[in-house]
């Protein structure tokens, strides 16, 4: 089913969304929220930009947008798939908790902020170009994928990455990491074993944005905490 | 009625829009009030307003005061004042269009004036800062009356009510400029009323704002030094000062001033080389009581151009692109594709990266 957002507000967009049955596509989005809140067991294609909070509480639909998206896309979300044939804003995949969100290009402060993971629920954010500073801020769990595709190493995160994780990994292709990191996170060249849990991931994104990962010479390392506890002694010694 | 910063509370939002034709074309004012519609939800109703630039160009050379009074009263009496020290080429009200929506709107008059040639010999001021201590002057002595506008070929707009709406009540379509920048309210610590109202105004410098400043209060202490005050009852009032305080009276350029506003962090400014690290230290140390903390995104416009700006923690949203000589700025992409469907170059800049605009060079406006 096709439906044209020119006519609705965004709450009125999502009311028909909702009513509709099986698969969307939204034509003519223009900054309507909330889009996919929830939603469950079906394909939404928009065409346009997307509001805040795209696919917030998504629990296993598969949301794509042809075109950028805005802030805090996948907010909360718990499964499902969500895949940005463009750039995305602030706060991608904030506090997710399962599922993956594709962006071909690039992702603006505090992608991956709070993310986390429980057992076989681990989310993932896979960024095609660059990140902004606080990348995976305070993250718990879960798996982020900083491709830097076409970017320079001191562009491909900016500062404060990691800061406050205690749990999950950061995957960055880089030649080196040019950017200095919090003390509590440790950085290394990722280990084959370490390839073989993402490599899925990145096939994945090949295939959606049919883009081949350029043989440019750079490797994947990849953070983490430095200690089960890293935060121990930020504040006081005890 | 009115309660003082910090009284109440409401909880939050604010949407920014700007546009800015680099050759002179002149925008008509109701394309950015139509950008703000795409972010209805950022505001609450209590506040929306616009700043044009070039839209006088007939009266050019002289100051438009944009005012509001509570009264004939009030009215009677600032003019006493502006009579004493301005020559008033024309008054008029500003013309306003019925609007549902627009409840109780202040008198709300515009006067086109010079100071007076003698008054200002014998000030012993340059004219800028005469006009910017009697603007002063009457918004902090004069009960009742409000100078929200005071710039050369530029007027600020303001209500309370939503943006489209106030655009609407002050028939935007009918002014046309080469910058426009627009806001929507969603007051979290203070009373949405008129004078509230983005944009903030000094001589040519105007400000939109969406965020909240955390050392609002240190940073009204210290601009309070140089003889500013501040009235309007809101934290926005301060950024204003703030710059036409670095630009016009310190000299500093527009970097420099971004540079003092939204400092890198010590442990950032530690990693720069040479030139540039010293240069970050001396603005911290220096105008260290112009720092300013908590979340925002602001424009900034003045004559010529227009800057946007984040806070350095990015706690805001805001994106720019740009189109045919023609450079867009907005909270959400959604409101620069509603003025051009088609923009390119589509970007988030980074915390405390300035984005400046200009005329190009020889165009007048």
């Amino acid at each position: 089913m096709v439906i044209d957002a020119k006519q609705y507000d965004f709450q009125a967009l999502n009311e028909q969304i909702r009513a509709a049955e099986g698969d969307v596509t939204v034509e003519n989005c223009m900054g309507h929220r909330f889009i996919a809140a929830g939603a469950s067991g079906r394909t939404i294609t928009i065409n346009g930009v997307p509001g805040n909070a795209l696919g917030c509480y998504l629990n296993c639909a598969t949301v794509v947008v042809n075109g950028n998206a805005q802030d805090a896309v996948g907010d909360t979300m718990n499964d499902g798939r969500i895949v940005i044939h463009g750039d995305a804003g602030d706060a991608v995949g904030y506090a997710m908790r399962g599922g993956q969100i594709y962006v071909r290009g690039n992702v603006g402060y505090r992608a991956g902020i709070h993310m986390k993971a429980y057992k076989d629920k681990v989310p993932a954010v896979i960024i095609g170009g660059h990140a902004g500073s606080f990348l995976g801020e305070y993250q718990a769990g879960g798996i982020i994928i900083v491709l830097g595709i076409d970017c320079p190493d001191d562009r491909v995160i900016g500062e404060f990455c990691g800061t406050g994780v205690h749990g999950g990994r950061i995957f960055i292709r880089a030649h080196e990491i040019k950017r200095a990191l919090p003390p509590q996170v440790r950085c290394e060249v990722a280990t084959d074993e370490d390839l073989a849990s993402v490599r899925d991931y990145i096939r994945q994104y090949e295939t959606c944005f049919s883009r081949k990962i350029p043989d440019d010479g750079k490797r994947l390392f990849v953070l983490s905490p430095n200690s089960a506890n890293p935060y121990k002694k930020m504040y006081a010694v005890n | 009625m009115l309660q003082k910063e910090g009284k109440v509370r409401i909880p939050s939002g604010c949407a920014i829009s700007g546009v800015f034709a680099k050759d002179g074309r002149r925008i008509p004012g109701d394309l950015v009030a139509r950008s703000m519609t795409t972010m209805h939800e950022r505001s609450n109703g209590l506040g929306g307003g616009f700043a044009g630039y070039g839209i006088y160009p007939e009266y050019k050379d002289l100051y438009a005061l944009h005012v509001f009074y509570d009264g004939s009263d009030a009215k009677a009496e600032c003019e006493k004042f502006l009579d004493s020290h301005f020559e008033v080429v024309n008054l008029s009200k500003i013309p306003t269009r019925k609007t549902p929506a627009i409840k109780d709107p202040p008198l709300i008059w515009r006067y086109f004036v010079t100071p007076i040639h003698n008054k200002l010999k014998d000030s012993h001021l340059d004219e800028k800062e005469f006009v910017a201590r009697c603007v002063i002057n009457l918004n902090h002595n004069y009960k009742g009356t409000y100078v929200f506008s005071s710039g050369k070929n530029m007027g600020v707009f303001k209500a309370v009510g939503y943006p489209e709406d106030v655009g609407e009540f002050y028939r935007l379509d009918e002014y046309a400029g080469y910058c426009w920048t627009a806001h929507g309210r969603y007051p979290t610590n203070t009373p949405g009323w008129w004078g509230g109202a983005h944009p903030f105004a000094m001589l040519d410098y105007s400000i939109v704002h969406n965020g909240e400043i955390s050392s609002y209060d240190a940073n009204r202490r210290y601009i309070e030094m140089f003889g500013y005050h501040c009235d309007l009852l809101t934290d926005t009032e301060v950024i204003t000062y703030i710059f036409d305080y670095l630009l016009r009276k310190q000299g500093a350029t527009l970097e420099q001033a971004a540079h003092i506003v939204a400092a890198p962090f010590w442990s950032t400014i530690e990693r720069k080389q040479g030139r540039e690290r010293e240069e970050l230290k001396y603005l911290r140390n220096a105008f260290s009581g112009m720092l300013i903390t908590g979340p925002f995104s602001i424009i900034l416009g003045f004559e010529g151009g227009m800057m946007a700006l984040n806070d350095r923690l990015k706690l805001r949203s805001m994106v720019v692109g740009e189109k045919d000589r023609t450079v867009y700025v907005a909270s959400e992409e959604c409101a620069i594709r509603m003025m051009e469907p088609d923009v390119e170059n589509v970007y988030a800049p980074r915390g405390g990266e300035p984005v400046i605009v200009r005329l190009h060079e020889g165009v007048k406006c």
